[in-house]
């Protein structure tokens, strides 16, 4: 387990807002796609790609990398900004975003960017595909780990909890999975539109090893997934607990920034927002 | 006297005299035997199963292959989702259910999943056709060709018979990328032999004739031969019977040849009619060679209990139904 050091904490700090900067830029020039959750979990994926995941942006194709899924499909533009600003392509790219011939399908393709690990959009078939892959370096004795971040509302797909099941059947202890908790759907709260608790029950009674922290505390996430990471014999999960919209104060907590992006103006604003946000990061370094 | 009563296509692909005889065997039965000599020929390749071990006929794999076996129980999106992410690492895994719950639950993960996503997973779907017989309805699948010919990317194969599909079986499991290899659970006639050559994509032609076409899919190849036989006694109508194994993707050459040849064509299969395998060389003909076309398969409706053959008959597949097509078919070409 690498330490944490203060300097390196406020990178990641920097970089999360890196990434959402790029999320905000990418979604105005799109004109579509989702803003609540992209921003609600840009500290997850700066963890990952920062400092949880083996990997090689130079190599996308290493065959000892992590896996890293993301089920949530919808989601992609976190995913994007985070492989962009961690070297995976030019940042300029992500304003190629949901636009005819870019590899930044509105939903990830792995035929078109082949390092997103797998095609995702429909939901409830993430899990169930990391579960294979888990199974697969398992099989072969490898030794990489398989992440699959998750929504909260897919949980109310069925095939999720088969490959809850199964994961658990095979004693999947080199797979994570990561679910944004952000309470938010498409029709409002996922607790009025399909509840979802006592969810961390649920896991645990499907024999997974359960974890909750803040999703939007990078340290407390890191220390979290490193701890999780750990168990032997069991799949695991952690609940992470996130804000939506977080980091632009219009949108945060508000169940209509699901689906929609900002306008040019608000895209402003959320800029404005996020470059003081850095200054004071970088202040109290 | 001849030794054999095959004309010279026939010979050529070293198919049983199945005039004097043939042995009846479930196509299921060669897909478990491929299997195992896939699993041998390929530690990666995995059989997975979603609890139907003995009646997909996946349980000899189970016996021969442990190690290589995989039961996830009763839960067939999972079943493609997770062979999906097996492939996704380097397996070959078969995924293997009755073809009403695996494509017929999993379609959308299918095409997700395997097809969109490219990944090299094998689906055998098991108890495909009305002759399912007894279970009824719920368990015929009579419209998967139609829902996996239409997927972008993806081989839809349909053997005629035992030996076939064995070779079907070995010959995907080389084959890089997702399939579909559909067969079904009654006794059906042995007609090919392992001398008989099988490559995905190229037709056969059973039996030579110019007078009708009859093009046909899975264990109603050995009825259309039936038929064709009982046409040239009968009617002295001579029909060339062309086993059109793989629905996707179609060689059309073959089929162009056929109505070029015969002016007229009868498509045979055990599923519905629309969008099935017969479809798809209407689509065919009527850009390229446009000729009379009659269709044989399930009008339109859904199976029920029965006996297999009986329901065969019912659903007008039988010999004497595939004759009377090519009598209209030949009748609407000569008009």
């Amino acid at each position: 387990m690498q330490t944490l050091s203060p300097e390196r904490l406020t990178e990641l700090r920097v970089k999360a807002n890196d990434v959402r900067a790029g999320i905000i830029r990418s979604l105005v020039a799109a004109g579509s796609g989702h803003s609540a959750g992209p921003l609600d979990m840009a500290d997850v994926f700066t963890a990952l790609y920062g400092h949880l995941m083996a990997h090689r942006p130079d190599q996308p194709d290493w065959p000892d990398r992590d896996r890293l899924l993301l089920s949530c499909g919808h989601i992609a533009p976190v995913r994007y900004s985070a492989m962009a600003n961690f070297g995976y392509f030019p940042v300029e790219e992500l304003l190629t975003l949901r636009k005819f011939g870019t590899r930044l399908q509105g939903h990830p393709e792995r035929v078109t960017l082949p390092s997103v690990e797998t095609t995702s959009g429909p939901l409830g078939e993430g899990l169930a595909q990391g579960t294979g892959m888990a199974l697969g370096a398992k099989l072969d004795g490898k030794a990489f780990h398989v992440w699959v971040v998750t929504s909260d509302a897919e949980h109310q797909c069925g095939l999720h909890w088969e490959a809850v099941m199964t994961a658990a059947k095979f004693g999947l202890d080199n797979l994570t999975a990561i679910v944004d908790r952000n309470f938010i759907q498409i029709d409002g709260s996922t607790e009025d539109v399909m509840p979802l608790e006592p969810l961390a029950e649920k896991y645990r009674a499907f024999n997974w090893d359960v974890f909750t922290c803040d999703g939007n505390d990078i340290a407390a996430f890191i220390a979290t997934a490193e701890q999780a990471r750990a168990t032997r014999g069991k799949p695991q999960v952690i609940i992470a607990n996130t804000v939506p919209g977080k980091g632009v104060s219009y949108m945060e907590g508000d169940y209509t920034w699901h689906g929609k992006p900002p306008n040019r103006e608000q895209a402003d604003r959320a800029l404005a927002e996020l470059h003081a946000e850095r200054e004071r990061i970088l202040a109290h370094a | 006297m001849p030794s054999t009563t095959l004309d010279a296509a026939a010979q050529a692909m070293r198919l049983i005299d199945y005039r004097t005889g043939v042995e009846l065997v479930p196509t299921r039965n060669g897909f478990g035997e491929g299997l195992i000599e896939a699993g041998t020929r390929d530690r990666n390749v995995l059989a997975i199963c979603a609890d139907l071990a003995e009646s997909t006929r996946m349980e000899g794999f189970k016996k021969a292959h442990p190690a290589q076996y995989l039961e996830i129980g009763v839960a067939e999106q999972m079943l493609v989702a997770l062979a999906g992410g097996l492939a996704a690492v380097g397996k070959i895994p078969w995924i293997a259910s009755y073809a009403m719950f695996n494509p017929g639950r999993s379609w959308e993960q299918v095409r997700t999943i395997m097809a969109l996503n490219d990944t090299n997973v094998k689906i055998a779907g098991a108890h495909a056709g009305v002759s399912v017989g007894p279970d009824g309805a719920t368990h015929q699948a009579i419209e998967d060709i139609a829902i996996m010919r239409v997927i972008p990317h993806m081989t839809v194969v349909v053997p005629c018979d035992a030996v076939q599909t064995k070779a079907a079986t070995l010959a995907l499991s080389k084959r890089v990328g997702p399939a579909y290899l559909r067969f079904a659970r009654e006794k059906s006639a042995i007609v090919t032999t392992d001398a008989t050559p099988f490559e995905i994509g190229k037709a056969q032609v059973f039996r030579e004739g110019s007078d009708v076409a009859i093009v046909a899919c899975g264990i109603l190849v050995y009825n259309a031969l039936m038929a064709a036989d009982l046409l040239a006694r009968e009617h002295g109508i001579e029909c060339r019977v062309v086993n059109n194994h793989t629905v996707k993707p179609m060689d059309e050459a073959a089929i162009v040849d056929a109505a070029q040849t015969c002016g007229a064509v009868v498509t045979v299969e055990e599923h519905q009619k629309h969008a099935g395998m017969g479809s798809r060389v209407a689509e065919i003909l009527a850009q390229r060679h446009p000729v009379p076309i009659e269709f044989i398969g399930v009008e339109d409706r859904f199976g029920q209990s029965g006996e297999p053959t009986e329901l065969i008959e019912y659903y007008g597949m039988g010999t004497r139904a595939i004759a009377d097509a090519a009598l209209r078919a030949h009748q609407r070409k000569t008009k």
